[in-house]
């Protein structure tokens, strides 16, 4: 693959797509956008059956210095990097696809809208420079921006000035911090500023400055607010996406920026991290037990899990952040797929009113099976990807802390709850309507847009050494980069005392 | 050939389940059947093998599952003499079952659903019995879990089951916690999840304290007291056994088979597979023998009062899991799982055999409206008996220097009797001896109000039901789906999570009579489980007694797969010949009981009601557990979230983020008010240029 900007290529095929769609009719634009969505998953898993696992920590690097003044055209991906542009160019079509016959007004813009967000999505993860990663970093902001304001429901300019206020309030900061960084190491270059050491009280600074920025993107508790009006008022499609991958960034923000570049400022605040995500597993998951309206409990929901991804990544050690990997992709795949649910029923009767719907096994037994299976992954059943993620992620936060894993294992009990009481509203039960008795089940579209998730899911709880192999090395850096600041442990288990043992044995065999 | 036993049923799980209405009702209940019946057949041997010490234990692997640096998870699969147990347990009882269903569910509308879930479910229970290590205990921990909530909730229909399908889900979720931070804990100390290692090294750690919550304790009391934990979710246990009962909304043969034989006895399962642990703690051991005790007590007397035929026993098996618990707990491990073998056989017969009652008596399952079904249903009525003999206890025992002989139940529960007195427990002793009173009251009670004295049918809002409905056409399933008929008339006991509403009189009220309807024996698939079960009821304990409990057969039988401890088992056939006779002589007195208070004066059971009826309230309510829960978590739960959407979310975090920076703006934009078009793209517009500022004075900056 030497020679063959792969990565680049990613990005063009998109944006060219994207640019395309807006000088065509909206059916053109619909195969125009699933075929540039698919041409690139297609690049994507020719980028990782290349991928050499085990070997350099950048691959696939391009450097076109000069293209931007100081700051330079340049793109590589590691492990981690691999798996998320995997999960983008995954969702893509399948949210393409969602959007064919639900989407009926401005279909090239819509279309454009979204393929342009691919590009971001690719460039952000990809980027290895600070400021390339940044421009395309907030950039993603601005078509997810107009698919909620555009697209979305009634109160869509109010859920679409919140997530725009809350997210830019963390950019400036950060923005602010990279800055300083490129001053003061008098480089962009990530990899390189990977390996620069900050002074400690530096550090502390430039910490909270990016954590400003990723922990609204995250969403943390408390700046979550903006997610659950901005799934409710999005699209579809729109809400895959921005569950599926915006989400992520921040995820990938605290791996990229924050644990490597400022290791001693991210042992020292690691208590805030614990407190926050324990907070939100708790808050939120109450929150989304008394939901009525289906998006907002899936969106108070994702707060829950992405707290799990937190605390899994400043544990410090290599269960905690393979876990916190495997979630961000384990949540991506599931609370997409459980926003698809919801779009196939809101497609039928226009509403997200979880009391509107009663009894849909009755008439959608496919559609039931889909969403039960959605349902246990989202609370963790062992065997699909929920379980890899929650287990890894919480037995690395152990190994630190055992309050913090007390309070936020809570989430399986509580997710159990609210997942399934959702569950049982919706499909369980008599049918109490005749709008709801007309309903008819998955057509063969929405079949095949939910049953490659399922798979993968599935895949990903049988045998997730397939997703953890790429990344393996890439932990290893990270710990040893990290390894000097790692919190202590409030376990310390000592030594057992063998004379004990000896008394015990021989008490016994009298 | 432990792979084809294990992977069958899920295979057949797959083929019925997806296939379903596509292959059609008889091809998914032969491909599920057929798959359980192998597996069954394949897997006696192995256990004959085990007692003819013939074979050992191995380890099969499959496949890797979870590799994260130390943490090393592969797909595999044991098979060692506690493995064997559990195999021929599971597969015998889930093939009886499979095939009882042909004809328990023959009118139900939904059958490939049923026999899929039913083979899930034993695949599930196969792969928790045969991991070698934590996690693919903990996959099949939550996979049967998953399968009781589908098979309570088969009936999805009907409010009461769905609701008693998450009550088990997310109370065996509680349990759960505390198993998923033992396996933490357990991964911190011995850095391995695989269980012989972790047995291997649990010596070594006696004395060891660790940290926890701030605290520190002794390594393994918190190890084995987090892993109890959740094997008390499992299993039922005082604190967390309010899913069991209503777990009986779900068809009777799920009950036999999950709510019986198998899944509930995981618990139990993972104390002794992990007993080298739990003998590493002498806390945590009191600590299961205290809560075992507990049980056994708590839900005897909760047995005793309950009128669903189902109900009672459901509670009987709760203090039945009391038993084997505290048999653990005072380290007769084999008396646990020897109890845990025969309670299997005898306890699915009972529930089959309640089932072909209900089948008989048109979904009626309260018995209050049975009686006189003797002769109307004979092999029903003799496969409860022996269910009863063998529950109760009844056999001969060992005075006379001769073998003692007896109903299954007879072999382990004294054994169990026994045991706790020799490991020096006379409290839980006496607990055992009293629960043995308990336990052959409700059981004789149970047979005396159904198959003896007059029918009581008339009243039955079922019966009448049926009467009503027999010219038209007479579909079983059809009745248990419709909601509105059926429970139409609060007062049916059989609406879980309800309370009874029945009057403290009531209990004789209903009138004598059949009201012209005429019971009918339940058909062949039905009762050739009956008999098949009754066999091992009658003779399980007998037979197999040497190899669990013996001495010297037990440490040949289970070659080091549970913490045997011989010398217990020795002291056993000492204990005085009073503590010998206690269990016995129990058994009579209960067994005399009802029979006055059910046969001879059937008046008495009013008159202690009426004269103790705040304690007949109590235990009807099942000591209020449910109110209790319902009081402080459930309500809570709701109260604070709401208190947290309304005033967290919405009056704090968005009055004083957002939507107080929103009001700043609104103040400022009267100022520029004329750069405010209000029209989305020139925000976006706007944005583009700062961006494209900012970043331009970033080049600047070089």
């Amino acid at each position: 693959m030497t020679g063959f900007p792969i990565l680049s290529v990613l990005i063009a095929v998109p944006m060219i797509a994207a640019i395309a769609c807006l000088f065509v009719s909206a059916n053109t634009a619909r195969m125009l956008a699933l075929a540039a969505t698919l041409i690139d998953f297609v690049l994507g898993i020719m980028l990782w059956m290349n991928f050499d696992i085990g070997g350099a920590q950048w691959q696939f690097v391009e450097h076109a210095p000069g293209i931007f003044g100081p700051f330079g055209w340049s793109l590589g991906i590691d492990g981690f990097a691999l798996m998320l542009i995997m999960l983008s160019v995954f969702l893509m079509p399948i949210c393409i696809g969602a959007s064919w016959r639900s989407i009926t007004t401005r279909v090239p813009e819509y279309m454009a809208a979204f393929l342009f967000t691919e590009v971001l999505m690719i460039g952000t993860f990809a980027a290895q420079d600070l400021f390339l990663f940044y421009v395309f970093f907030e950039a993603g902001l601005i078509p997810m921006y107009l698919i909620i304001g555009i697209w979305g429901g009634a109160n869509r300019i109010y859920a679409s000035y919140k997530f725009f206020l809350y997210t830019l309030l963390g950019s400036v900061l950060m923005f602010i911090a990279m800055l300083y960084m490129a001053k003061t190491a008098g480089t962009t270059s990530i990899p390189a500023l990977l390996n620069y050491d900050f002074p400690a009280h530096v550090q502390t600074w430039l910490w909270l400055a990016f954590f400003a920025s990723f922990a609204v993107k995250m969403p943390m508790w408390p700046v979550h607010t903006w997610l659950p009006d901005a799934h409710v008022q999005a699209p579809t499609a729109g809400s895959v996406i921005l569950a599926g991958v915006l989400l992520k960034l921040g995820g990938y923000g605290f791996l990229r920026f924050l644990l490597p570049m400022f290791p001693e400022a991210s042992g020292q605040l690691t208590w805030l991290i614990f407190g926050l995500s324990a907070v939100a597993v708790i808050y939120t998951s109450l929150v989304a037990l008394v939901q009525s309206d289906m998006k907002k409990l899936i969106a108070y929901s994702s707060v829950a899990h992405m707290a799990i991804v937190t605390i899994g990544l400043f544990a410090f050690n290599r269960q905690g952040i393979e876990g916190a990997m495997i979630m961000m992709l384990s949540h991506g795949l599931v609370s997409g797929a459980l926003f698809l649910c919801v779009g196939v029923i809101y497609d039928q009767l226009h509403t997200r009113e979880i009391s509107r719907y009663g009894g849909l096994a009755i008439n959608m037994p496919r559609y039931a099976i889909f969403f039960l299976f959605f349902t246990m992954a989202s609370i963790g059943l062992p065997g699909t990807s929920g379980f890899v993620a929650e287990f890894l992620s919480l037995m690395g936060t152990y190994q630190v802390s055992t309050w913090t894993a007390l309070l936020c294992t809570t989430s399986i009990i509580l997710g159990a709850a609210y997942m399934l009481y959702l569950y049982r509203r919706v499909v369980f039960g008599e049918i109490k309507s005749d709008e709801v008795r007309g309903m008819v089940d998955l057509s063969a579209r929405e079949f095949w847009l939910l049953a490659p998730i399922a798979a993968v899911v599935l895949w990903m709880g049988v045998y997730p050494e397939s997703f953890l192999a790429p990344m393996r090395k890439d932990v290893s850096v990270l710990l040893a980069r990290v390894d000097r600041a790692k919190p202590a442990s409030d376990s310390n288990p000592t030594a057992g005392k063998p004379a004990t043992v000896h008394e015990a044995a021989h008490g016994e065999a009298h | 050939m432990i792979q084809l036993i294990v992977f069958l049923p899920l295979l057949a799980a797959i083929v019925a389940g997806f296939g379903n209405r596509a292959i059609g009702n008889v091809p998914a209940k032969i491909v599920t059947t057929a798959a359980l019946f192998a597996s069954c057949l394949l897997s006696w041997p192995i256990f004959l093998g085990f007692m003819a010490g013939t074979s050992s234990a191995t380890v099969e692997p499959l496949l890797n599952f979870i590799q994260s640096g130390d943490m090393n998870v592969a797909w595999s699969l044991r098979v060692d003499a506690l493995t064997a147990v559990m195999l021929v347990v599971v597969t015998s009882v889930s093939a009886l079952v499979h095939l009882y269903s042909w004809g328990y569910m023959d009118e139900d509308p939904d059958q490939p659903r049923f026999f899929a879930y039913l083979s899930l479910f034993t695949f599930a229970m196969l792969m928790l019995v045969t991991a070698n290590n934590l996690v693919q205990m903990f996959f099949g921990w939550e996979g049967v879990g998953l399968a009781s909530y589908l098979l309570i909730g088969f009936w999805f229909r009907k409010p009461s089951a769905s609701a008693a399908a998450i009550k088990a889900f997310v109370v065996n979720r509680v349990g759960d916690l505390g198993f998923m931070l033992g396996i933490f804990g357990t991964f911190l100390v011995f850095g391995t999840v695989s269980i012989p290692e972790i047995l291997a090294a649990a010596p070594g750690m006696a004395g060891s304290t660790i940290g926890f919550l701030g605290y520190r304790f002794d390594t393994m009391t918190v190890l084995c007291l987090l892993l109890f934990v959740g094997a008390m979710g499992k299993s039922a246990q005082l604190g967390l056994h309010t899913w069991l009962p209503d777990a009986m909304e779900g068809p009777t043969p799920v009950s036999a088979l999950i709510h019986a034989a198998t899944m509930v006895t995981a618990g139990v399962f993972m104390v002794c597979r992990l007993s080298p642990m739990f003998e590493m703690s002498p806390v945590a051991l009191t600590v299961v023998t205290s809560v075992g005790a507990a049980t056994c007590l708590f839900a005897a007397t909760c047995g005793l009062v309950q009128t669903d035929i189902k109900r009672v026993i459901a509670y009987s098996t709760c203090s039945q899991l009391g038993y084997m618990f505290f048999a653990a707990g005072v380290g007769a491990y084999g008396a646990a799982m020897f109890h845990l073998f025969t309670h299997a056989f005898f306890k699915a017969l009972l529930f089959l055999g309640a089932g072909s009652v209900i089948h008989a008596m048109h979904h009626e399952q309260d018995m209050r409206y049975y009686g006189g079904l003797r002769k109307k249903i004979p092999v029903t009525f003799w496969g409860m008996m022996a269910g009863t003999l063998a529950i109760t206890g009844v056999g001969i025992p060992g005075i006379f220097g001769n073998t003692a002989f007896g109903f299954a139940g007879f072999h382990s529960k004294d054994a169990i009797i026994e045991a706790s007195w020799a490991a020096g427990q006379p409290g839980v002793w006496f607990v055992g001896v009293l629960v043995a009173l308990l336990t052959s009251f409700y059981s004789w009670r149970v047979m005396f109000l159904t198959f003896w004295g007059k029918p009581r049918w008339a009243a039955s809002e079922h019966i009448q039901h049926a009467l009503h409905d027999a010219h038209g056409h007479d579909d079983h399933a059809h009745d248990a789906h419709h909601v509105d008929d059926h429970h139409a008339n609060p007062a049916k006991a059989e609406d879980a999570g309800h309370a009874p509403h029945d009057h403290h009189d009531a209990v004789h009220a209903p009138a004598e009579g059949d009201g012209g309807y005429h019971p009918h024996e339940s058909p062949l698939p039905m009762l050739i489980p009956l008999i098949v079960l009754s066999i091992g009821a009658v003779l399980a304990g007998f037979v197999f007694h040497g190899y669990f409990i013996e001495p010297s057969a037990g440490e040949e039988f289970w070659k080091g797969a549970l913490a045997f401890r011989e010398h217990l088992m020795h002291e056993m056939h000492g204990v005085p010949l009073i503590i010998k006779l206690s269990a016995t002589i129990a058994m009579l007195l209960g067994l005399l009981t009802a029979w006055y208070a059910y046969i001879k004066n059937p008046s008495f059971p009013g008159k202690v009601i009426e004269q103790f009826g705040v304690l007949y309230d109590f235990l009807l309510h099942k000591w209020y557990f449910d109110e209790l829960y319902d009081l402080i978590f459930v309500r809570p739960a709701f109260a604070i979230g709401r208190f947290l959407w309304h005033r967290g979310d919405e009056k704090t975090i968005n009055r004083f983020g957002p939507d107080g920076s929103a009001w700043l703006v609104q103040v400022g934009a009267r100022v520029a008010g004329r750069f405010q078009t209000g029209y989305l793209y020139t925000y976006a517009f706007v944005m583009l240029i700062g961006l494209t500022a900012a970043v331009t004075w970033a080049i600047g900056l070089y």
